[in-house]
């Protein structure tokens, strides 16, 4: 049982469906795309810019903002749609997404699509610049929290532990680590192309609080980012939400699947994957209404 | 006065090019509460000495680590902050290529780098301590301003310039002491603004860095040897370069030497190239440097002579380079 409401927690459930329904519609429209990585992170996309983020659409610079931070950025795929629908930036820049022109690459720009912190892209850079964003809270007496979500692959960048080991030093629990664990990488499963568990021990270790949920359950999500918020408050070890998730999560028939770390979607894959996108979201409002409060 | 505050050359005589830094990043810091100072392990090397005193709190140590200092700082710059990231050339330029280019490039965040150690200036630590490819690498990415100060006076104009305007700076400066070429701050700083230091019509040096003062040395060593009016242009900046005083010195005296603790590929020789080849018109030209090669382990002057980009260097040079051919091309005020 959760502490989410059940009307919230289906709420944040239908946002989430239509959330990705647009990703797939966008891959569609751009012909190909980091679908997998995308669905993953999709779920924490959702609960972040409708429940926890403080942030004004009208004006995305607003220095008191929350950051987020994507450090893994091939999954923009998903995070443009959320943007877009937000109100950050027009919905119909989706339709130009990764095309000759666009103001969307496949890794958003920060200077050129509004709501977006940081640019990222190349991987194991985004630890440090919430690290950065904020210690800078700190040193200004701002009560802004950072937000900074990982790959897993990801981790086998060197820097993310340089970053880790900043965000421990200087006890910033204002900056909220999030790990994307779907278990896959380009070339295949992690723990073939290069082992990384124990994953929670290694955080540990690191000196982060490390809440281990289901990433792609709103409600476990939620919980650990309320205890995340809750901790914040006081200069402490940081908290890591080390997100167990699928690639793909949503679609039933490419979920937890390596290869669809980048897909293309034709008129075909389209109607069936919206299909099970349905059928998805039905059985996510019933363990809503299961587990809700 | 930039910035407001006054160094003369008492004060380099005293203290070593990146103390003038730490006390001009030190004066700035006590000033505006945005600016913050981060380095990797480096914060005596790099002479954080006087910020360490006065706004501790200000002052971001990450360890050994690099691409975290990079990132950090990107990250600080975003949340309104004016870090000034301070560490050797050789990893500012190379260990966190990929933060320099993409945290703090590509975002065009206010961050400034100070890269101390410069060229070969560490010379006995070896090639793993010489910068001598940061230019060539720093010179390539968009948004940055590359500035190599001569001495310890024009690294505090440098600082201050850096401060004052938005966007990313890299600043290149030696360890130890630079000999003093400028004794007071008021000789027209400009970024992107070359300073003739010597005036000539025969041949012009175009220096940079601790090179500077060899080419002034030279210039009048030959002015009373051989009567030769040398033009030296203390070329501070080299991103953006400053176009018009290259075209100048073709024009008014048709023979280029280049002078830099850096590699011949890439750096200021390069950078002069690219103009006078663009411009359409050749002239005699000579890049002294690092020929290709990483240099040798010794002192910082030593490997200057053995470079030669010492004053025996550079003189060899003119006098070789006013002994060569060009192609006399009567219209030539009409083709530039």
């Amino acid at each position: 049982m959760a502490n989410l409401s059940k009307q919230e927690w289906l709420a944040l459930e239908q946002k989430a469906y239509d959330l990705r329904k647009l990703t797939l519609q966008t891959t569609m429209w751009a012909g190909s795309g980091h679908i997998g990585g995308g669905y993953s992170v999709l779920d924490l996309l959702t609960v972040l810019y409708h429940k926890y983020l403080n942030i004004k659409v009208e004006d995305p610079q607003w220095e008191d903002r929350d950051r987020f931070i994507l450090s893994k950025g091939h999954a923009g795929i998903a995070y443009a749609p959320v943007l877009c629908d937000k109100g950050f930036n027009d919905p119909e820049m989706l339709k130009t997404f990764n095309l000759s022109g666009s103001k969307m690459g496949i890794h958003l720009d920060s200077n050129k699509v509004k709501g977006v912190d940081a640019s990222t892209g190349s991987l194991g850079h985004g630890v440090s610049i919430a690290a950065g964003t904020a210690l800078a809270a700190r040193l200004m007496n701002k009560d802004y929290l950072t937000y900074v979500v990982t790959g897993d692959g990801e981790l086998g960048e060197g820097s993310n532990w340089e970053g880790f080991m900043t965000i421990n030093h200087y006890e910033l629990s204002n900056c909220i680590v999030f790990i994307d664990r779907n278990h896959c990488m380009i070339d295949g499963p992690t723990e073939e192309v290069m082992k990384l568990e124990p994953v929670a021990d290694k955080m540990r270790a690191f000196g982060f609080n490390t809440i281990c949920v289901d990433g792609n359950n709103i409600g476990e999500l939620c919980d650990a980012i309320d205890e995340a918020i809750a901790r914040s408050k006081e200069k402490c070890a940081p908290t890591c939400i080390l997100m167990d998730t699928q690639k793909g999560a949503g679609i039933k028939d490419i979920a937890g699947d390596y290869h669809c770390h980048y897909m293309a979607i034709d008129d075909d894959l389209f109607a069936k994957y919206s299909k099970e996108l349905e059928e998805d979201f039905k059985a996510r409002c019933d363990r809503a209404n299961k587990e809700g409060k | 006065m930039a910035g407001g505050f006054v160094y003369n050359a008492i004060d380099q005589t005293e203290v070593a090019t990146a103390e003038i830094y730490g006390k001009a990043i030190s004066d700035i810091m006590q000033k505006d509460p945005r600016v913050c100072a981060i380095t990797a392990d480096l914060a005596k090397s790099t002479k954080l000495g006087d910020v360490l005193k006065t706004c501790p709190e200000r002052v971001i140590n990450v360890g050994i680590a690099e691409q975290d200092m990079f990132g950090v700082g990107a990250g600080m710059a975003r949340a309104g902050m004016i870090p000034f990231i301070s560490g050797f050339s050789a990893f500012t330029s190379m260990r966190a290529c990929d933060q320099l280019h993409t945290d703090i490039c590509y975002q065009n965040v206010n961050a400034k780098i100070i890269a101390t150690h410069a060229g070969t200036s560490f010379g006995q630590a070896g090639s793993t301590h010489h910068a001598i490819t940061d230019l060539a690498i720093t010179r390539a990415m968009p948004n940055l301003t590359v500035i190599v100060p001569a001495d310890g006076i024009e690294t505090a104009n440098a600082v201050n310039a850096a401060y004052e305007n938005f966007g990313p700076y890299y600043i290149r400066i030696n360890r130890g002491f630079d000999r003093v070429l400028y004794e007071n701050m008021d000789y027209g700083f400009e970024v992107g603004k070359a300073v003739e230091i010597h005036e000539g019509t025969d041949i012009t040096v175009i220096a940079c860095g601790s090179c500077v003062f060899q080419a002034k040395q030279a210039a009048e060593f030959l002015e009373n040897s051989d009567g030769l009016k040398v033009r030296v242009l203390n070329m501070h900046t080299i991103k953006p370069i400053d176009r018009d005083a290259i075209i100048k010195a073709v024009m008014d005296t048709r023979r280029i030497i280049t002078v830099e603790d850096h590699s011949v590929i890439g750096g200021l020789g390069s950078a002069v190239a690219e103009v006078m080849a663009q411009a359409g018109k050749g002239c005699a030209f000579k890049m002294l440097g690092h020929q290709d090669k990483f240099a040798p382990i010794g002192l910082h002057e030593d490997i200057m002579s053995e470079v030669g980009i010492d004053a025996n260097g550079i003189i060899a040079a003119v006098r070789e380079v006013m002994k060569a051919d060009f192609e006399e091309d009567d219209n030539w005020d009409d083709d530039v």
